[in-house]
């Protein structure tokens, strides 16, 4: 098993290759008692291609990284680039889809017109949104649902939605915080799968915020271990498994090995504290 | 089932013995209040009189102090049903004046409004620079005011419908600024961050989100700006000498003394405002289950 720490994988990266990096980054959020240290000097790099898992304990940061990538948030100190450029030109270039740990869909529009959205926005054409909504929408399992609204949806098929949202615009750079936490287990095998493909099919980049070690081990190339108090990374671990993965993957020796590697670097920083 | 249908006769019933109760009590007042009336004038011609006359002719009299229910209803029937809609003398010609001026005095007003609210949140020298006038435009009493307006525009050759619409919409728009800068702050957070993720611009982050934030708000204002159009439309019709409108049967009934002529009037304009409420209101459902907010 390949477990790198961050200063190992923080390599100077040919900037062709890499999609975000990250480094000696710190962020403070001012609170009225005491300023809370939501990330603290965290080193990363992450390649185009690469499948990245933040996983950790909850307020550990995990969220507030991901905003960071993204331009929501902006960083204490440190650097940060993604595609090269800054995060926010990376915003500005729509560079990038965002998945929230809540659905956030528009309740006044229908499920179609949500997806409609971003393309829009964007001012792609009519007929290639409805192509690319009827292709993510029955991909999430929810073609008949589209002329519905939200509140007519499960809290699970407003998830499903808004992730069908995010792969309408195809991003090269795909952002996901705790996708599948609302959903059952055979939905979350089956989308987890479907996004398997996309990925595999598409080589885009995604980093990827779970609680979920065993769909981290599944989905992942780098599984980064995260810690709180404060928000810090503690363990990079570079997957051993085939890039091309099959739910009868996590029967192997192979899966549970590095499952196992996982919990043991989540429970080594608990006896930390 | 059962337990909802009998709560219906439970409030329609608790409802009926409200409105004979203060029925009841109209009844008392105005035997009182009209009865002394009758007393001062038989002694003042030192007639004689009986109670029983008095109770008798409290409800009949051509200007009584207060009129009864019944009077007014028959005010109401004979100016609504036995006049030409065309003629003077019709409340209904008198009505119909009053909500043109009320309906072009909300719709600038709205529109006022609604404007300058997207003025102060998309700019933050209008928000420092507006707001106070906004605010201290209201707290000149209109009664002051309309008079002014009414003869300044006068002066300048416009007359009729214009000026007392002015007014309506100087009452209007106030309301619909705030309500309007409330809502379209209240656009959500995570949905501002979505739109932001999008790279959306300024009149898209409006036109898609903001402006659907902020309709619920806007109604509820429209609903208060077209009751304030009307007291505003019946406000302005007093002192412009105006031929028409509410204002000025209420006006020419209190110059006459026809105390039933001005509680019809009032009574009508009571009925109009809960009839443009209602309007608002409807406008309001169809358009929030049109986009699916209505469960
Ligand atoms: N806007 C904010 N202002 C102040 N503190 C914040 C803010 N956002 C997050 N924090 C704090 O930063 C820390 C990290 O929060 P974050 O949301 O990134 O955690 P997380 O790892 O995503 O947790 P979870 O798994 O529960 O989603 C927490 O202690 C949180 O209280
Ligand atoms: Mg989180």
């Amino acid at each position: 098993m390949n477990a790198l720490n961050p200063d190992v994988i923080n390599r100077p990266a040919a900037s062709g290759r890499s999609m975000v990096e990250v480094n000696n980054l710190s962020l403070i959020f001012e609170a009225n008692d005491a300023p809370v240290h939501a990330l603290s000097e965290i080193n990363l790099t992450i390649h185009k291609g690469d499948f990245v898992s933040f996983i950790g304990p909850s307020g550990c940061g995990k969220t507030t990284l991901l905003r960071v990538i993204a331009d929501l948030e902006q960083a204490t100190s440190g650097e940060i680039k993604v595609g090269g450029t800054s995060p926010s030109d990376a915003r500005l270039n729509r560079m990038y889809g965002y998945v929230f740990q809540a659905p956030a869909l528009f309740p006044w529009r229908t499920i179609r017109s949500n997806c409609a959205l971003p393309m829009e926005i964007s001012s792609q054409s009519k007929t290639h949104q409805h192509a690319q909504i009827d292709k993510y929408l029955q991909m999430v399992g929810l073609q008949d649902f589209h002329n519905k609204f939200p509140w007519q949806l499960s809290g699970g098929m407003q998830q499903r939605a808004s992730i069908a949202r995010a792969l309408c615009l195809e991003p090269e750079l795909l952002l996901m915080d705790e996708p599948f936490g609302a959903l059952d287990e055979i939905t979350r095998d089956h989308l987890n799968i479907e996004l398997l493909k996309i990925w595999e099919a598409t080589g885009k980049t995604l980093v990827f915020v779970t609680h979920s070690i065993p769909e981290a081990v599944l989905l992942s190339t780098h599984i980064v271990v995260m810690s709180p108090r404060p928000g810090r990374i503690v363990k990079v671990i570079e997957s051993p498994l085939p890039r091309h993965k099959t739910l009868s993957l996590r029967d192997t020796d192979a899966f549970h090995a590095l499952a196992a590697e996982i919990r043991q670097a989540l429970a080594e920083d608990h006896q930390l504290d | 089932m059962q337990r909802f249908k009998s709560l219906t006769q439970h409030t329609g019933f608790a409802v009926a013995v409200v409105i004979l109760a203060l029925l009841i009590v109209w009844y008392l007042a105005a035997l009182w209040m009209n009865g002394q009336q009758l007393i001062m004038t038989l002694e003042r011609t030192q007639q004689p009189w009986t109670y029983l006359e008095i109770v008798r002719n409290a409800y009949g009299i051509a200007r009584p102090p207060l009129p009864v229910p019944h009077q007014i209803a028959v005010e109401l029937y004979n100016s609504i049903v036995n006049q030409p809609i065309s003629s003077r003398r019709s409340l209904l010609y008198h009505t119909i004046i009053t909500l043109n001026s009320t309906l072009l005095g909300f719709a600038m007003g709205s529109i006022l409004g609604i404007l300058i609210a997207v003025g102060i949140v998309h700019n933050r020298t209008l928000n420092a620079s507006l707001m106070p006038w906004v605010i201290a435009s209201q707290t000149v009493p209109i009664l002051a005011i309309a008079p002014i307006i009414v003869v300044v525009l006068g002066s300048i050759n416009i007359t009729g419908i214009l000026p007392k619409a002015m007014i309506s919409m100087y009452l209007s728009f106030f309301p619909v600024t705030i309500g309007m800068v409330k809502g379209l702050r209240s656009a959500d957070k995570l949905h501002m961050e979505l739109m932001m993720t999008y790279n959306a611009n300024s009149q898209q982050m409006f036109w898609k989100l903001r402006w659907f934030s902020a309709q619920p708000y806007l109604f509820a204002s429209l609903k208060i700006a077209i009751s304030a159009a009307l007291v505003g439309a019946i406000v302005a019709e007093l002192p412009t000498g105006a031929q028409g409108g509410l204002g000025a049967r209420l006006l020419s009934g209190s110059y006459y003394g026809q105390t039933i002529q001005i509680w019809a009037a009032l009574i009508m304009s009571a009925l109009l405002g809960w009839f443009l409420i209602t309007m608002v209101g409807l406008a309001e459902r169809w358009i929030l289950k049109r986009r699916g907010a209505v469960q």
